[in-house]
């Protein structure tokens, strides 16, 4: 923890004081500790420290093959995994100038949006929790569990998928996935009213969530906010949209917004993404199985596999934002840097600092959780 | 989908209709571990049997969470490319990515569908555990995640070498294999596990792992570096080395779906000499020349590989070494044996050029016993080696054998290669080249002259004719299988399991081979002792019968006081592992001792070269 979150209240006077939240709560997917200084209720200033997960990612990357990395990348943001796997070979075919077959192109944008799915669903219930409503999270734990099923069935592994890798994916689909792929949609849409019913369009729930935690457009695009949290402030800007990977721009969807920019419209926002990615699941479903050819690209010996010098900046849409890699490889068997810009660096520190100047305490675990961030996204 | 407008609180109510939930059929899970998915990652699986011992997992681990335990009672055989070492797993450290399973060259690393082990107290070194068939608790029935074609991480295939066609090369001696490329050998390095099963099964201890990955690096000096640690016959083992590195090699797998080639060690080896300029190996391979000198000096008899290797060693070491070769230049059977086409005179002179560069004397054209004897070497010298080879070839005793167009492969090899040491026009071999040939045996030997009279043929007479036949069925063959393939692209005719009966005569000359058809070589006790089937009689039509059945030294040198002094062991002089004889002053090394293998003869040379300058340092 840096000295000055060390610093005591300078006016013993007053009514101030320094609250320490963190660094287990329910505010955020992780560890992650916040500094309040309160004058009651009302937060005067907030100091956020991500050090409390820190396994330095980033430096651990520079001594490991590049092949090895693959199993590390997926630690960056657990709850939503795949995004991280996917970016990450996305710079080292870049710099490799690898040619990905199409059919693992379609593999990859599957897992994406099954991720995305699984992410909103855990996302739901733990924003409701904030609130102090727990059947939505039990819920939401549950649906994403059924993902996650479908995850191990594709790749072996439920949380940490490790199942891309430069040049394609690691195995083919197994035989009837894309049916009971089929089936969790068909799951996930009738369960459609009871989340409704229970979350989105309730009382109790969308009194607590309007009107807290506001961004105002301008503010969202000067503090570098992406992704759901941007798209609730009504731009809607979307890296699968606008700077199409993969085979996205072969693929018919929306990007859903709102204009509200408090925790209510990032919730829906949320909502509405979940189901622009059943839609996108859909076309999958009926696409991947005429999309014939191998599922990855063969690479050389991972043990003696020098990427060729070079550096490359690849971003994607993952379910917290807009999340890229700046790689760099100075022709070694190990990368000589890799950054990763992770959505949530920007909404855990600034954007959530700056949000939280004037709320009240009790929102502040909301206003958290609304923003979505993943804590190792910020300490790397 | 519904939409939901943002303005819409929704009714108090809302929440009321999930009391609907009452109705529906409550969702109820197993207490018990649910089944995994089919290829689901839990715990690991190992092949004991299939498991070659060669440590890939545990480094493509990316948690170090892979040891390498002994396992005293499995087989260990480099040679063959078997350890007795298996990885154990620290599941304190494993995080289950699979890569072991990947990269496994055997595909013997498996894992399971398993994903719960408890322990208490006392058992908690059971998260340390080696994988067995059945797994950690000896129940496993179901695989998980395996290996296929698709998720298997090496590169199984060999960069493709240039070489010249069949029609092209038949009637030349031209060199048939061009070489790497710098681009080709820097892939095929990269394909290298780093095994460490070559340096094992080499006689020499080469360190092709090490110089492999300098090749690797693209740094061919430090290649050649190490190259020099233990072999100075470099550039002919990167031709004509039997590359038992390459059989052992981890990748040499078969009954892989994908199929899976050995590193072309050889010919990377081949690519790092070419490539490095030839005065840098002389700087090379004098920068290990020791400075003093012992004042102690050594005779060779034989400037073979077996004889310069041990030269090269000892003059490193500060010893004076004197060479005596009978033949006109140096390099023994290498020179005199084999054939242009696989390895040229120049390769090899540049080898023999850097041992000489060192400071070695070879005193050509003198022949020990009768120029020199062997009681005036033991008078001048404080130890002499004995690296003569295998000089005269053995006979079948047929009927026939011992008429004048009946030859030894070995005799006429000499005479191709004796007569390059003059010309390097290769149209006169210095005898008649026969129409028609029929060459007895299977081996490299065979090959190598079958092939070299082939092409004599092919010059003088537009055609080839020339049938090599042996006891042996074909896949027994002891010939490398290249050797094999390429004969018979260029027209000759090998027929398997045929056992010479007679060598048939007309008019005092020769007329050809009678054959009987064999039904097997060995007895059930394993001895040599072919069954002919005599109503299969098969006549091979040949001016000139040629046998290559294999060779015998000549020792008639010794002088009859030394062979009585000598011990002896199977018509070879007995020596023990260091090749020292029963004689203190005589060792022996080399094909002599270990039979033909130039890269034995090397391994030879430096033990005994080690051996007499222990023997010599003690005297000091």
């Amino acid at each position: 923890m840096r000295p000055e979150n060390y610093q005591l209240v300078a006016l013993p006077n007053s009514d101030e004081y320094e609250l320490f939240i963190g660094p287990n709560h329910p505010g955020i997917e992780g560890n992650y500790a916040f500094k309040l200084k309160l004058d009651g209720d009302r937060v005067i200033s907030g100091k956020a420290d991500a050090g409390y997960l820190h396994r330095g990612f980033e430096k651990l990357m520079e001594g490991r093959l590049w092949i090895q990395n693959l199993a590390i990348v997926p630690r960056i943001c657990v709850p939503d995994p795949v995004p991280m796997e996917v970016v990450y070979s996305l710079t080292v075919e870049d710099i490799e100038k690898m040619e990905v077959p199409l059919r693992g192109q379609w593999i990859r944008v599957m897992q994406l949006e099954l991720s995305r799915i699984a992410s909103h669903l855990f996302t739901f219930g733990g924003h409701a929790a904030t609130t102090g409503m727990y059947t939505p999270s039990y819920w939401g734990v549950a649906d994403r569990d059924l993902a996650l099923d479908l995850f191990e069935e594709l790749t072996g592994g439920r949380v940490y998928h490790i199942y891309n890798i430069p040049g394609g994916v690691r195995r083919d689909i197994p035989n009837g996935f894309l049916d009971r792929l089929s089936d969790y949609l068909d799951y996930l849409e009738t369960r459609q009213n009871d989340y409704d019913n229970l979350l989105f369009t309730n009382q109790v729930f969308v009194k607590r969530a309007r009107n807290v935690g506001v961004i105002n457009q301008e503010q969202a695009l000067e503090w570098g906010v992406t992704g759901p949290n941007l798209r609730a402030t009504g731009l809607a800007f979307d890296v699968r949209r606008d700077d199409p990977y993969l085979i996205y721009n072969e693929l018919d969807f929306e990007i859903p917004t709102q204009t509200a920019g408090d925790c209510l419209a990032r919730i829906l926002v949320r909502r509405d993404e979940l189901f622009q990615s059943v839609r996108i699941l859909r076309q999958i479903i009926k696409h991947l199985p005429s999309v014939k050819g191998p599922v990855r690209a063969p690479i050389p010996n991972p043990l003696a596999w020098n990427v060729s010098m070079g550096e490359s900046y690849c971003r994607v849409e993952s379910s917290k934002g807009e999340l890229a890699y700046y790689t760099v490889s100075d022709g070694g068997p190990k990368p000589y840097r890799v950054h990763v810009r992770g959505a949530s660096s920007m909404h855990a520190v600034q954007v959530l600092e700056n949000m939280a100047v004037g709320q009240r305490i009790e929102d502040i675990a909301q206003i958290m959780f609304s923003l979505d961030a993943c804590p190792p996204e910020v300490d790397r | 989908m519904k939409k939901i407008k943002y303005e819409d609180i929704g009714s108090i109510l809302n929440p009321l209709k999930n009391l609907q939930f009452f109705a529906r059929k409550p969702v109820t899970e197993p207490l018990g571990p649910r089944p995994a998915a089919e290829i689901y990652r839990g715990f690991h699986l190992n092949d004991m049997e299939k498991c070659i011992g060669c440590s890939t997992c545990q480094k493509i681990c990316d948690n170090a969470a892979i040891t390498m335990v002994k396992v005293p009672h499995l087989k260990n055989d480099p040679v063959n490319g078997i350890r007795n070492l298996r990885p154990a797993i620290d599941y304190g450290r494993c995080c289950w990515c699979a890569l072991c399973v990947d990269i496994c060259p055997v595909g013997a690393i498996e894992l399971s569908r398993e994903y719960v082990h408890t322990c208490n107290g006392d058992e908690v070194d059971s998260y340390f555990m080696l994988p067995q068939e059945k797994g950690m608790h000896g129940t496993v029935e179901e695989k998980g995640w395996t290996k296929t074609e698709t998720n298997d991480l090496l590169d199984r295939h060999r960069q493709k070498m240039g070489e010249m066609a069949p029609e092209e090369r038949v009637d030349n001696f031209d060199e048939i294999v061009d070489g790497f490329t710098p681009e080709q050998a820097v892939l095929e390095a990269s394909r290298c596990v780093q095994c460490g099963m070559c340096h094992d099964s080499c006689p020499t201890h080469m360190h092709a792992p090490e110089y492999i990955r300098a090749i690797w690096k693209g740094n061919v000096e430090e290649a050649v570096e190490w190259m020099y640690e233990t072999n100075p016959f470099s550039h002919v083992c990167g031709r004509v080395c039997t590359h038992r590195c390459e059989t052992a090699c981890s990748l040499n797998q078969t009954g892989l779906p994908q199929g899976s080639e050995p590193i072309a060690i050889r010919w990377l080896k081949r690519y790092a000499m070419d490539a490095v300029p030839h005065e840098r190996i002389k700087e090379i391979a004098a920068s290990k020349k020791s400075a003093t000198r012992t004042g102690k000096k050594i005779a060779i008899i034989g400037a073979g590989p077996a004889g310069l290797t041990a030269a090269f060693d000892l003059i490193k070491q500060g010893h004076e070494v004197q060479v005596f070769e009978a033949l006109a230049k140096a390099g023994g059977m290498t020179r005199y044996g084999i054939p242009y086409y696989r390895l040229p005179d120049d390769i090899l002179e540049r080898d023999v050029d850097v041992i000489l560069s060192m400071g070695v004397k070879i005193q050509y054209n003198t022949r020990i016993g009768k120029d020199i004897a062997m009681e005036q070497l033991h008078k001048d010298y404080d130890a002499v080696i004995l690296a003569i080879g295998l000089q005269s070839g053995r006979s079948t005793r047929i009927p026939g054998s011992d008429h004048k167009d009946v030859h030894s492969a070995v005799e006429l090899l000499r005479k191709i290669g004796s007569v390059r040491d003059d010309i390097k026009a290769e149209k006169d071999p210095g005898f008649e080249i026969p129409r028609s040939a029929v060459v007895i045996g299977g081996g490299n030997v065979a090959m190598d002259i079958g092939r070299s009279l082939a092409r004599y043929q092919k010059q003088q007479y537009g055609e080839v004719n020339m049938t090599i036949t042996a006891i042996d069925a074909m896949e027994n063959f002891p010939a490398d299988d290249v050797e094999i393939k390429e004969s018979l692209e260029e027209g000759i005719t090998i027929i398997p399991s045929r056992g010479p009966q007679e060598v048939m005569l007309e008019n005092g000359r020769v007329k050809g081979l009678r054959t009987w058809k064999v039904i097997s070589v060995f007895d059930d006790d394993g001895r040599f002792a072919p069954q002919y089937d005599e109503s299969d009689e098969q006549l091979f039509e040949a001016e000139m019968v040629i046998e290559a059945i294999g060779q015998m030294a000549e020792t008639d040198l010794l002088g009859e006081e030394l062979t009585e002094q000598l011990e002896w062991q199977r018509g070879r002089i007995k020596v023990t592992e260091d090749g020292a004889t029963s004689v203190d002053w005589l060792w022996s090394a080399g094909d002599c001792v270990n039979g033909p293998d130039v890269v034995h003869a090397v391994a030879d040379g430096h033990r005994v070269a080690e051996s007499i300058n222990e023997a010599l340092s003690v005297e000091r």
